[in-house]
This record gives structure tokens, sequence and C-alpha cells, in this order.
């Protein structure tokens, strides 16, 4: 039993969480509603009604997206070489080097070529 | 003692740093770091020389990692803490690919043939439309296909090499992303090519999730992903038959899928046509080439202690595939297709050697299953490659004129290239004095020596059949008369030049000269285990 007291723990900070950031928002917070601000996004493509044929939509936010998904992966990575980052040692440095400066060079590639550029 | 502290000394004790052996990796590793400097060229130079510097780049990485290659025959272990097998046919089967990769480069890079290269240089563009117009007219060459091209190889070099599953399905997922994109890049009948692409990529997505699949029921009967813990487990006959042959199944059709044999070829004709012809040269040897070590690896030191139960199905897979690749090649009317085809029978060659399991020569001491299959996949890469360069000359106002009645009369306009293609024609269709002939000589002779000789049999009645469309080809090109509008014969520059004449050295060295290469396939057809 013991051992599942952190992960009840976490449970009720993340709870505990959502409920103070929700009531703190409602409580404190501007209430200037207008359109946007009642749609399931304030940004990205409509979701209802659906066009005929799904209708078209800029490729950007698949690459925003994609983006989003690399450094998502990497951070995915990096965590469990820095929670044992002393164990690891040399090794895991220069293994984490070599995978920061792989995605480095794609990450460049797209500064590069514009697209992290919205226009 | 609260849990936390626990966990902590509990990985402390067992912590170890793992190793890696990076000198036995280097042929990957240069592979990989070609292709970084490539996309790193991409972002920083300016357009003017930017071809020419990445195709020397790329060339230069093929010929050191071939050289470091060599440097590395005759190792015999397993490094990277059990994910990469460093023995004779994965180095033979790299050597092989980085070979192969250096002409299938050159016919790439050609430029002389289409203003601006094979490749759109609006490859974001909608066809057809105003976009496409104005970006195609300022001539730009397309060259983020080189490091795409090494993304590709390096994927190739890990493929044969992988000694556990999980490394295995990245190495398959590397060379394929590359790929995928590649098909859909083709500068004339971009529809086409695009529709070869998004095919391949659904369909090939599809075979990865039977390919992860497997790997998990596998993973579930084992309990493990490392091969030699695979074989383990079978051998000891520990854990449910069910998941370890449901594994096995869904682990060999994503794997057959990749050297596309039947019934999983479907994929094969439309994206060898659609494809750019220099990537579907490349395509067609190279991925096949690493698929088959692929498959080998896992058929015969994961699951050698299975082979009464494949050896069964990979006899039905061999006889379907040669069938339905010969016969259904004799209605084809592109020659693209054909070559397709054509590329099909060939799987269902290659797989009558690989079912001569734990045959061995008593002379070399050779596993003859694994070294004529290493033998077939050099010679019939460098046949491949050869053929659809030759392919890329014969062109018309459109582009390339791939249909077969353009063909006529081909010999007429240009004898050195209609001679050029019955060679690889008569190299395919397994004609002496060919590569091809050594070849099949070699996979039927270890069929034979594996108790398969009904398989045999009908590889050489398909071989037969195959003939007939081979040679259907070369009596067009040289008996018929040329039609009045039909294409002609475009003179390429060196880089095409080169690729087909070393196509053809090999193929006719390998033919009339094969002793050397046939020696190395037997020294290098031992696994590490």
């Amino acid at each position: 039993m013991n051992s599942y007291v952190p992960i009840l723990v976490l449970g009720a900070l993340s709870l505990g969480f959502a409920v103070v950031s929700i009531g703190a928002g409602a409580l404190t917070g501007p209430k200037r509603y207008n359109r946007a601000k009642l749609d399931a996004y304030e940004c990205g493509i409509e979701p209802t009604p659906q066009p005929v044929g799904g209708g078209r939509f800029p490729v950007k936010y698949y690459l925003t997206a994609m983006l989003f998904i690399i450094f998502d992966i990497e951070i995915v990575f990096l965590y469990p070489w820095a929670v044992h980052f002393d164990a690891l040692g040399i090794f895991g440095l220069v293994e984490m080097v070599l995978f920061i400066v792989t995605l480095l060079a794609a990450y460049a590639y797209v500064w590069r070529r514009g697209g992290l550029e919205w226009d | 003692m609260s849990a936390l502290s626990v966990s902590a000394t509990f990985a402390a004790a067992e912590f170890q740093t793992p190793s890696i052996e990076y000198s036995k990796l280097m042929p990957m590793l240069i592979v990989f770091g070609v292709a970084l400097v490539g996309v790193l060229i991409e972002a920083f130079m300016g357009r003017t020389g930017r071809h020419q510097v990445q195709l020397i780049l790329s060339i230069a990485g093929l010929v050191a990692a071939f050289v470091s290659v060599t440097m590395l025959a005759g190792d015999n272990q397993i490094a990277a803490v059990g994910a990469v097998a460093v023995d004779g046919p994965a180095l033979f089967l790299q050597g092989t690919i980085l070979l192969l990769a250096i002409p299938g480069v050159l016919t790439m890079a050609e430029r002389s043939l289409d203003r601006g290269g094979v490749f759109t240089s609006a490859g974001s563009s909608t066809p057809g439309s105003e976009h496409e117009r104005v970006l195609t007219a300022t001539g730009v060459t397309q060259t983020e296909v080189f490091p795409l091209t090494m993304f590709a190889v390096g994927g190739m070099l890990l493929f044969p090499a992988a000694n556990d599953l999980l490394t295995m399905f990245v190495a398959l997922e590397v060379l394929s992303l590359p790929l995928y994109l590649l098909c859909g890049l083709a500068r004339r009948r971009r529809l086409l090519s695009q529709e070869a692409s998004l095919k391949y990529f659904l369909l090939g997505a599809f075979s990865s999730a039977f390919f992860l699949y497997g790997i998990a029921l596998l993973y579930g009967y084992s309990g493990t992903v490392r091969l030699s813990g695979i074989a383990e487990a079978v051998s000891s006959n520990s854990g449910s038959d069910t998941l370890l042959m449901t594994g096995t199944a869904l682990l060999a059709v994503g794997l057959l899928f990749k050297v596309g044999a039947a019934p999983f070829h479907s994929w094969t004709p439309d994206v060898y046509q659609g494809a750019p012809t220099p990537i579907t040269g490349f395509m067609a040897a190279c991925t096949k080439v690493a698929a088959f070590g692929a498959l080998l690896r896992v058929l015969y030191v994961g699951l050698g202690g299975l082979a009464w139960q494949w050896e069964p199905v990979m006899w039905g897979v061999a006889i379907l595939t040669m069938v339905v690749g010969s016969v259904v090649a004799l209605t084809q009317t592109d020659v693209k297709r054909m070559l397709a085809y054509s590329s099909i029978a060939h799987a269902g060659f290659i797989l009558t050697g690989l079912v001569a399991t734990d045959t061995v020569d008593p002379d070399t001491g050779a596993v003859l299953g694994v070294s004529s299959v290493l033998f077939y996949l050099l010679a019939y890469g460098f046949i491949t490659i050869g053929a659809f360069a030759v392919v890329t000359l014969v062109r018309d106002a459109g582009g390339e004129a791939t249909h077969l009645s353009q063909w006529a009369g081909l010999a007429r306009r240009s004898p050195l290239v209609a001679a050029v293609f019955t060679l690889f024609l008569a190299a395919f269709a397994g004609i002496p004095l060919t590569s091809g002939f050594t070849g099949k000589f070699a996979v039927f002779s270890a069929a034979i020596a594996g108790d398969a000789a009904p398989l045999v049999v009908i590889g050489v009645v398909m071989s037969a059949v195959a003939a007939f469309f081979y040679f259907r080809v070369v009596v067009l090109m040289f008996f018929n008369a040329p039609a009045p509008d039909g294409p002609a014969v475009a003179v390429p520059s060196p880089l095409t030049t080169v690729a087909i004449t070393l196509s053809v050295a090999v193929t006719v060295l390998l033919g009339v000269w094969p002793t050397q290469v046939l020696d190395l396939a037997d020294r290098a057809s031992q696994f590490v285990r």
C-alpha cells in the first residue's frame, strides 16, 4: 500500500490543480464573451459545421503539429537521461549530444526553409 | 523506508552503463552522418553548386562506408548491446547495398535528360496548377533527394544487420519513409507519381503494422525481442504455440511485403511505374537486398528451430510469387510495369534458395541457403539498376517513352542502347555467361541440396515463361520496324553512362568469372547467434 502513496498524492495534486485553475479563472477572470470564445478552440479550423467533402484547410497545421511532436519526443528521451544523468556518465552525455545535434540539424533545416513562418 | 528511496537504491545497484562499439557501426554512422551534413547543406548553402556538392558528398560517403565495410570483413560478433549483428551476411549485404547505391545516386543526379533533373522542382505544388508552372519555370533542381536517399541507405544498412526485432522495425521505418517521399517527386506525370507515393505509403504503413504486431506477439511468447532469445524460447518449447505461430506469420507478412513476394506484391507494379525511374531502380535493387537480408536473419537466427513449420509456407509463397510474377508479366504493355512483375518473379526465385535451411556445403562449410541468396541479390541488384537506367534514356516529347510499342525498332535508332538492354534482359532470363545465370544456378542448386526439387522444377519452368516476355522485347527492338513518330534515345551525361557501364561490367563479370564472389558469399554465409 505504501508504494501507492505517491500515485495518490499525484492524483490529488492534479485534481486540485484542475479545480483551482478552473475555479480561479471563473472567479477572477474578465468575462467578455464573443463568438470566438464560444468555439471549441479559439484558434484552428472550425470543427462544425463540416463543409462538403471535408473542405480545405492549410497544411501549416500539420507542419506545426509535426514540429511539436518532434520536440515532444525529444523531451521524452531527455527526461530519463536527466533523471539518471550521474549513472549514465560520459556515455550518456555523448549519446545525448549526438541525439540533440541530429535534431538540431533538422530544426536548422526547418528554420532556414521558412517552416517556422506562419505566412 | 519510503517507496521513492527503495526504487532509487534498486536502480543504483542494478544500473550498468551500456557500451556501444562505434567502430563496428562505422558504415552506418558514415552514411547517416553524410545524410545529416546533406540536410545542413540544404539549409545553409545557396542554390548554385548545391547539386554538385550534394552529389560529391553522397558518392564520397557511400565509398567511405564501403571501405569501412571491407575493413570490418571477417568480423563475427554482436555489437551495441545486442542490437546489431556484425557478421558475414550483414557485411556482405551492406557492401552490396552500398555498391548498388552508387549507380543509383548517379542516375538520380542526371540532369541532361530533363531540364532541371529527374525530380520535380515543385514537390508541394498541385499538379497542373499555376503555382507549379511558376516554380518549374525557375528551373530549380531538387537536391533534397540526396540526403533523403542517404537516410534510406542508412536504414537499409541497419535492416539486415538488426539483431533484435525493435531495431529491425526502426530500420524498416528509416528506410521506408524517405522512399515514400522519393516516389512522389517525378518531374513528368506527377499525378501518377503522387498516386504511387500514396499507395506505397498506405500499404507500407499497413504492412509495418503487421510487422509490429508480430513483434508484440513474439515478445509475448518469448519475453524478449532479441532474435537469439526467441530462438532459445523456440528450442526449449516454452510458452504458447498460438502466440509463436501468429507472431511468426505476422512478422513474415511485413517482411514479404517489402521483398514484394506474392500475395503481398500488389503495390509493386503501380509504385514501380509511377515513381521516378532512377528511384524505381534504386528501390527495386536496394530495398530487396535489405529486406531479404532481414528475412534471412529472422528465419535462420530467430526462427531456425521452427523451420519445419515455416518451410512449407515459404514453398507456397515462392511458387505463388514465381507464377504470378512470370505469368502476369506476359500481359504487360509498359516496360516499367513489366520490369516490376519481373522483379516479383525474381523475389520468387530468391525464395527458392532461402528454403534450403541448414544445408551445409561439405567442402566449404557454407550455408547454401544463405550464400546463394547473397550472390543472387548482388547479381540481381546490378541488372535491375542498369535496366531501369536504360529505361530513362528512351524518350519522346512527353518524357520517358515506356509503352512497349514505342520501343519497336529501337535497335535501328541506337544499336548500342538496344544491345545493352538486351544484355540486361538476357541476364534477367538467366542466360549463361551473365550474372543472372550464375545466380539462378546458385539458388536452384541450393534448393536441390535442401530437398526442394519440385520447387526447382517450377522455378525452371517459370524461368522459361519469363524468358518469353524478355525476348519478346528483344525481338521488338531488333526485328520490328520503328514507328515513324517513335521515341529517340537521348544521350545522357557521364553520370548515367558510368552507372550503366558499371552495371554491364558487373553483369558480365559475375557471369564469366564468378568464382571470387561466390567464394566470398560462401565465406560470408554464417550468421552470428
